[in-house]
């Protein structure tokens, strides 16, 4: 059923969106506060379901592009998707319907949610990676038929660029990051114009609802003095990602990081509380797989997300230090992200891992017999 | 011969120190007028030392005041911010998310006018000067007695910012103005909100400055002042009356520098345990880390320089609470209440202090008063305190190795001789008076904080030139060139920006001339 964003959803939604950053698509805040900062002067957000959607609708998707670093220092103008969602209208010739987010992890699961108060229009309850990602190809949009261009990408200024690749999604990336980067680092963009039909065959559906539902069953345990990881592995297991599970408790102890091509790579390695064996993490801007004494426990595209023990709050791959007492939870993903079509997108060997995927339910199974003392969290 | 004081909350420390040692040191009570604290403080140390105090080299003053006086909501300045970036910004106006109360105390304005810059230095818009001193006209005219001035990227790109000074200085040369360049680092809401506080202090810098000297001159001493910062060096009064924020957290800056002091350690974790909460922090090359991340004061997100400081619910008054053998120790506690409820002193609450007394660990109060406390609760009860202070430690330290760890502070007792992850636990004498310890040692700083592009294989050369960059600073602040030293280099790379750009940070310090020798 379509509803009102109220200010404290919107609260749950960025907790629930940092955990399904899973480690990158940098901290919702600065997205958050401008939503809030709309709510404020009186705008409303309309949030619809993709099934409310009728099949001729048009959607555009609406995102940030770049740097998170550079978005909490040259703060948005707030206009700047707008902009790019109405010369992509103009280009086209068609008016928007409705928005929707390309990713739902991260700032990204915010920015539509701006666009929608400013232009009034409805935002739809879906993505397009079902968790954050590093490129614009890697979503299902893409991967199951839909041109990602023509896209628009603007600044601050209103100043645009028309990206039109045809239906090379990957070259569209290409040049929409050389955009960004003379744009000072960040930009935002309008992309993957399609029809409702299209949205609701290709996009993942409920995902705005399911970072709101993660969030609020965290906060409410909080207050109620009751285990928030119990709680959040609760809110998924009700949605169709269907299954989480607490990979370790334990502490950070060593992180290594370097710069390669303009993502952030590098591996964090925990010691569990219980003195059983190491786990490492490798990244790549988010998170991508998790190991338990050379075994992978969980791996790309499936979530693993570090928090903070203490408060259950997401740590991105950048916030990471030594001495940090975190939960590491690993969350399944829904079947569209799981076809061979979506794993040659965002498998692991698109971020350079050699090891095939299985499925997280799968190592949780083979992890629990090696480790039968350790019981999920549920 | 260097006199160190410390106004806290409560107490004002002072003592003198001659060539590293400590000559006298006394406590008093702070009064509200602070100026009588120090008067009375100094006194007795006259009267302890029996020395001739028109010979101090120098006097060297931390205080509480600036930190208080946010928190209080009390003299602070109608200010204005003016943030040059548009049409970038414009979303998040400056002030956002600011507690209700402090925007009406401080009576803020917010403008926004052109100018900032890329990450890459290029320019977002020009400055246009004339938009920029109609705000100022409007803002005054709506009663703004201090401006702060933020600009987008100004850490990497000063100019407008220093530009904006110049253009508001020439036309109403008495207004303060505070640039964000000078008081935070990248993060612009941030350091923006760092700024509008620094500038909501101005006035009051302006009249503390006045009345420390004057109280420092009626006793016959003619010695510099300088003012501690929260980094462990000290500032002139010219530099307290434009950056009063640096003072926010001298306090446990200079209690963990002067309980290192007395150890003899620069590197180690300083455990101050007090009725309430422990304090944690750690000590390089004896200067305390610095926090990574943004600080909240006072509900408001900012980034200046502060030390990390953990602070966790254990202290001498702690409750101890013993549930069918389920003990927990705090958070809460019955604070200065010790005396009267602590089961020691006849009340009727089992806190820390009890379980140190029954244990045998301290002589305090009467301990026939906890003889009925069930061994298994003391024994549970100091498991429990070793544990928090074991984790506590380890979350500080940086790295697996063994630290050093200095205890100090009235619950001190509760800090178990030996701890799993420390090397030795150091017990100082005269740690009372650690904060005025702190103050005297201090020296001066120079620092480079800025992102810089590093080409390939020249990593060395940049790296010698902000490092050259800070002496340069450090001798610009008073430092003897010869005592100079370079006590923290940090280089992070910053990720999805193109060119190897390298955030790096260089601190250099070194004794005024007329300290010199004062340090261990």
């Amino acid at each position: 059923m379509s509803r009102q964003l109220t200010q404290q959803e919107l609260v749950d939604m960025a907790t629930g969106a940092a955990i399904m950053g899973t480690g990158g698509g940098g901290d919702p805040l600065v997205g958050r506060l401008l939503v809030q900062q709309a709510l404020d002067t009186g705008l409303t957000v309309e949030i619809i379901s993709p099934e409310e959607l009728d099949d001729d609708a048009f959607v555009i998707s609406t995102a940030m592009m770049g740097a998170p670093s550079v978005v909490v220092e040259k703060l948005a103008n707030g206009n700047e998707a707008v902009t790019s969602l109405r010369k992509l209208e103009a280009h086209l010739g068609k008016t928007a319907d409705a928005t929707v987010p390309m990713e739902c992890g991260g700032l990204n699961s915010m920015i539509p949610l701006l666009v929608a108060a400013r232009a009034g229009i409805p935002v739809v309850d879906a993505d397009g990676m079902g968790r954050a990602f590093p490129e614009l190809q890697m979503e299902t949009f893409g991967v199951y038929g839909i041109s990602g261009s023509p896209l628009v990408i603007s600044d601050e200024k209103g100043h645009s660029v028309l990206v039109d690749t045809g239906d090379d999604n990957v070259r569209m990336e290409n040049f929409a990051r050389a955009v960004t980067i003379q744009m000072g680092g960040a930009s935002f963009i309008a992309e993957y114009p399609m029809s409702g039909a299209d949205l609701k065959r290709t996009g993942i559906p409920h995902t705005l609802s399911l970072a709101s539902d993660i969030g609020r069953a965290i906060r409410e345990a909080r207050a109620a003095h009751a285990d928030p990881y119990a709680a959040l592995v609760g809110a998924v297991q009700s949605s169709i990602y269907g299954y989480a599970t607490s990979l370790l408790e334990g502490k950070v102890v060593d992180v290594e990081r370097s710069i390669v091509g303009g993502f952030t790579a590098g591996r964090v390695t925990l010691a569990p509380f219980d003195d059983g064996d190491l786990m490492t993490i490798d990244f790549r801007n988010e998170n991508v797989v998790a190991r338990r004494s050379e075994r992978v426990v969980a791996i790309v595209p499936d979530l693993i997300t570090v928090l903070d023990l203490e408060s259950c709050t997401a740590i991105t791959t950048e916030a990471l230090r030594f001495g940090q007492r975190v939960r590491v939870v690993a969350i399944s993903t829904p079947e569209i992200m799981r076809t061979p079509e979506a794993l040659q997108v965002w498998g692991p060997h698109a971020f350079g891992i050699d090891h095939p995927w299985v499925p997280l339910e799968e190592l949780s199974a083979r992890d629990h017999s090696h480790h039968p003392w350790e019981q999920p969290v549920i | 011969m260097i006199i160190g004081i410390d106004v806290g909350g409560t107490n004002t420390d002072a003592v003198i120190l001659d060539n590293g040692a400590v000559l006298a040191a006394t406590k008093t009570t702070t009064t509200p007028d602070v100026t009588s604290g120090i008067t009375a403080a100094v006194d007795r140390l006259r009267v302890m030392s029996g020395a001739d105090l028109s010979s101090a080299s120098a006097v060297m003053i931390g205080t509480t005041h600036f930190v208080n006086a946010l928190v209080e909501a009390q003299r602070l300045s109608p200010t204005a911010v003016i943030r040059l970036g548009l049409p970038a910004g414009a979303g998040l106006p400056p002030l956002v998310g600011w507690p209700a109360r402090i925007i009406t105390a401080i009576a803020g304005q917010a403008f926004m006018v052109h100018g900032g810059h890329e990450f890459d230095g290029r320019k977002i818009s020009d400055l246009r000067p004339q938009e920029l001193l109609d705000a100022v006209d409007k803002a005054l005219a709506n009663g703004a007695e201090s401006i702060a001035i933020s600009s987008i990227y100004s850490p990497v790109n000063a100019e407008f910012e220093l530009m904006a000074e110049d253009l508001i200085t020439r036309k109403y040369p008495d207004v303060p103005v505070t640039l964000s360049h000078q008081i935070g680092r990248l993060g612009l809401l941030e350091r923006e909100n760092a700024a509008v506080i620094n500038a909501a202090l101005r006035a009051l810098a302006r009249d503390i400055s006045a009345a420390l000297t004057s109280a420092v001159r009626d006793l016959g001493i003619d010695a510099p002042l300088f003012v501690s910062q929260n980094d462990g060096t000290v500032m002139d009064l010219d530099f307290t009356r434009r950056y009063p924020v640096n003072t926010f957290a001298s306090g446990p800056t200079n209690s963990m520098r002067g309980a290192a002091f007395l150890s003899g350690l620069s590197e180690c974790v300083v455990v101050d345990v007090g009725g309430t909460t422990t304090d944690v922090g750690m000590l390089q090359s004896g200067y305390p880390r610095e926090a990574a991340l943004e600080v909240e004061v006072e509900g408001i997100r900012t980034n200046f320089r502060m030390p990390d400081v953990l602070s966790v619910g254990l202290g001498g008054g702690s409750r101890i609470r013993d549930t069918d053998g389920a003990v927990t120790v705090g958070p809460d506690s019955v604070g200065y209440r010790i005396g009267t409820d602590g089961r020691v002193f006849g009340g009727g609450t089992l806190t820390a202090t009890d379980i140190a007394v029954a244990a045998g660990l301290a002589e305090i109060g009467d301990a026939s008063l906890v003889g009925d406390v069930p061994d298994a609760t003391v024994k549970a009860a100091l498991v429990q305190i070793r544990q928090i202070l074991e984790n506590t430690v380890d979350r500080i330290r940086t790295s697996n190795d063994p630290v050093d760890v200095v205890a100090v502070g009235g619950g001190s007792i509760l800090v178990p001789a030996e701890l799993a992850c420390a090397n030795r636990v150091h017990r100082p004498v005269n740690f009372a008076v650690a904060n005025a310890i702190g103050a005297a040692i201090a020296q001066v700083g120079g620092e480079v904080d800025r992102i810089f592009g590093v080409p390939a294989g020249q990593r060395e050369a940049v790296l010698d030139s902000a490092k050259q960059e800070a002496v340069d600073r450090a001798i610009a602040a008073g430092a003897a060139p010869s005592s100079i030293q370079i006590v923290e280099i940090d280089e992070v790379p910053l990720a999805y920006l193109p060119g190897n750009a390298v955030r790096i940070r260089v601190k250099a310090v070194g004794d005024l001339p007329l300290t010199g020798g004062t340090r261990s």
